[in-house]
């Protein structure tokens, strides 16, 4: 029989959380800081507006790009929360921030484009590019920058191949953000070396050192972005399936007829339920924000506590501690902490080679959760 | 300040004041020093509980009585709201708007002892002219708690990206 795959798809592996996630569900008893989902149910009012949907029999396809009223509600709310205004029709409702990183870099890109990766970052980008034909370049974010991209680390790594910059901040899995002076010097670059930008911002509401702010809003920048959010992370609701790209309407044109013929419509439930996100849900991302920031506080504390080195995370919901001083490769530190005391985190690794000696620790979990774990954390660090 | 330290205590009582320095990012000498003046400016009351009765041997009853009263010129329902709440069976009294006046929560052992209360001591005050008492059957909520529901189960996968 022939070879039934892809020669691309044979050169990709599997993503490296695969690895370790298979070693964890052998565990029975073994608790988890691994999770790179908020541990908040959905607000109530949005699923119910969600389970009314079904009831009133919205059961049918929406238009491709999604729900006109819903495309109207995300550009009010990028208008308030980013200060950048869009017509609804440059708004694309997708299955998730994953489609449309991978639509965006699908629509975009020709063979041989190259397209610049600051790591650690989000599993997806790399074989997302490869799959669309793309050329990967890695730039390597650094500890001692607080794991911010800077202008000159995208001007070693610019060629005249280079087309995308994917920025993908606030961070998952380091937590680092890029504030406004930082975005500014990196839109120089872009706009000079005449890049586009995909801005992953998923993370933009769990922001706990001012406000996100979008590369998009900067001056000459629009044009250049594809702004991708959703409603995962903000609204506790990953299960939903449900995110969004605002981008210049050439590229959002594009990237509906991809959409159209791979997925048809994001689901319609869901639609309706981030139309009473968007509307009502406020109060909720404050609530569960100021949650996340105390467990923030709690874990760094405790981290340093018990002896870890590391840097302060400004976003998301995650802690990059280094384990350099401890002799081991993040791989084998994450085994043996799974193995001799059985708790999960991420090696750092798992997004991308420069994450060696790092672990990525979630901390959307409640404060008497992340108190157990780390117990049993400075119990593997006595042991050494 | 006050706000979040409240906010905290009401979530959990026994929160210790250094998880709340680390957690709010200020020295535990400032929580310490605020919850102090809190307690002596009468905003902080004391410390309780949450139990659910129900899941104990305890025998419990409460009741809920709309109570409509005369109010008394110059003192209007405090006089008579005092009357009412110096009784140790009253667990709660509150002014309300609406088709009654006052709104009581009597905890008691038996349904009969809670009946005594209001035909012997509250129905017969003054300034009381009817009550209506409706007994509590289940409680599914209090406190921002549900307390029908057992220990939630963690849904997510372990190791997700």
């Amino acid at each position: 029989m022939r070879e039934p795959l892809s020669k691309m798809i044979k050169t990709i592996p599997p993503s490296g959380i695969r690895k370790f996630f298979d070693i964890v569900s052998e565990m029975e008893d073994a608790i988890s800081l691994g999770v790179g989902e908020p541990d908040f149910d959905t607000p109530w009012h949005i699923r119910e507006e969600g389970i009314y949907s079904l009831e009133r029999g919205r059961t049918f396809y929406t238009s491709n790009a999604g729900l006109k009223e819903l495309k109207e509600e995300i550009c009010r709310y990028l208008k308030r929360s980013q200060g950048i205004s869009y017509p609804a029709e440059d708004i694309l409702v997708t299955v998730g921030g994953s489609e449309a990183i991978d639509i965006a870099l699908r629509a975009m890109l020709d063979p041989g484009d190259e397209v610049l990766i600051p790591q650690p970052s989000y599993v997806s980008y790399e074989p997302c590019t490869l799959l669309a034909n793309g050329k990967p370049v890695i730039i390597q974010l650094k500890e001692e920058n607080d794991f911010r991209l800077t202008k000159q680390e995208v001007l070693d790594a610019v060629t005249e191949k280079t087309k995308i910059l994917v920025l993908p901040f606030p961070n998952n899995p380091t937590g680092a953000i890029m504030e406004k002076k930082d975005l500014e010097e990196i839109a120089e670059v872009v706009i000079e070396k005449d890049l586009f930008v995909i801005s992953d911002e998923i993370y933009s509401e769990l922001t706990y050192s001012g406000k996100h702010v979008s590369i998009a809003s900067l001056p000459g920048m629009q044009e250049r972005t594809v702004l991708i959010n959703g409603f995962s992370k903000a609204y506790a609701m990953t299960g939903w399936r449900l995110g969004y790209a605002a981008a210049p309407r050439a590229i959002i044109e594009q990237m509906i007829k991809i959409h159209q013929f791979a997925i048809m419509c994001a689901p319609t439930t869901s639609q309706y339920a981030a139309l009473e996100a968007l509307r009502k849900g406020d109060d909720d991302v404050k609530r569960m924000k100021e949650s996340y920031d105390k467990r923030r506080r709690f874990l760094l504390n405790e981290l340093k506590r018990i002896g870890f080195d590391c840097f302060t995370p400004y976003g998301a919901f995650y802690a990059f501690p280094s384990i350099k001083k401890f002799n081991m490769t993040s791989d084998e530190f994450a085994e043996r902490l799974l193995k001799e005391q059985k708790v999960a985190v991420v090696p750092g690794t798992a997004f991308g080679a420069c994450g060696e000696g790092f672990l990525r620790i979630s901390y959307a979990y409640s404060i008497d959760d992340l108190r157990v774990a780390l117990g049993r954390i400075e119990e593997f660090i006595k042991s050494l | 300040m006050r706000e979040k330290i409240l906010d905290m205590l009401y979530g959990n009582s026994k929160i210790s004041a250094d998880d709340m320095a680390v957690m709010l990012g200020c020295s535990k000498q400032e929580i310490e020093d605020e919850i102090a003046a809190m307690e002596k400016e009468g905003i902080i009351c004391g410390y309780t509980t949450m139990i659910n009765w129900d899941k104990t041997e305890s025998e419990r009853v409460s009741a809920f009585i709309e109570v409509k009263v005369a109010p008394q010129r110059g003192l209007g329902f405090d006089k008579i709201a005092e009357r009412i709440y110096k009784f140790d069976e009253v667990e709660s009294v509150s002014l309300m708007s609406g088709g009654f006046d006052l709104g009581v929560t009597i905890e008691g052992r038996t349904i009969k002892e809670v009946a005594i209360f209001v035909h012997e001591k509250l129905a017969p005050l003054e300034s009381v002219i009817s009550t209506s008492t409706h007994f509590v059957l289940k409680k599914y909520k209090e406190h921002g708690v549900t307390l029908v529901s057992g220990p939630k189960k963690a849904e997510r996968m372990m190791i997700t990206p």
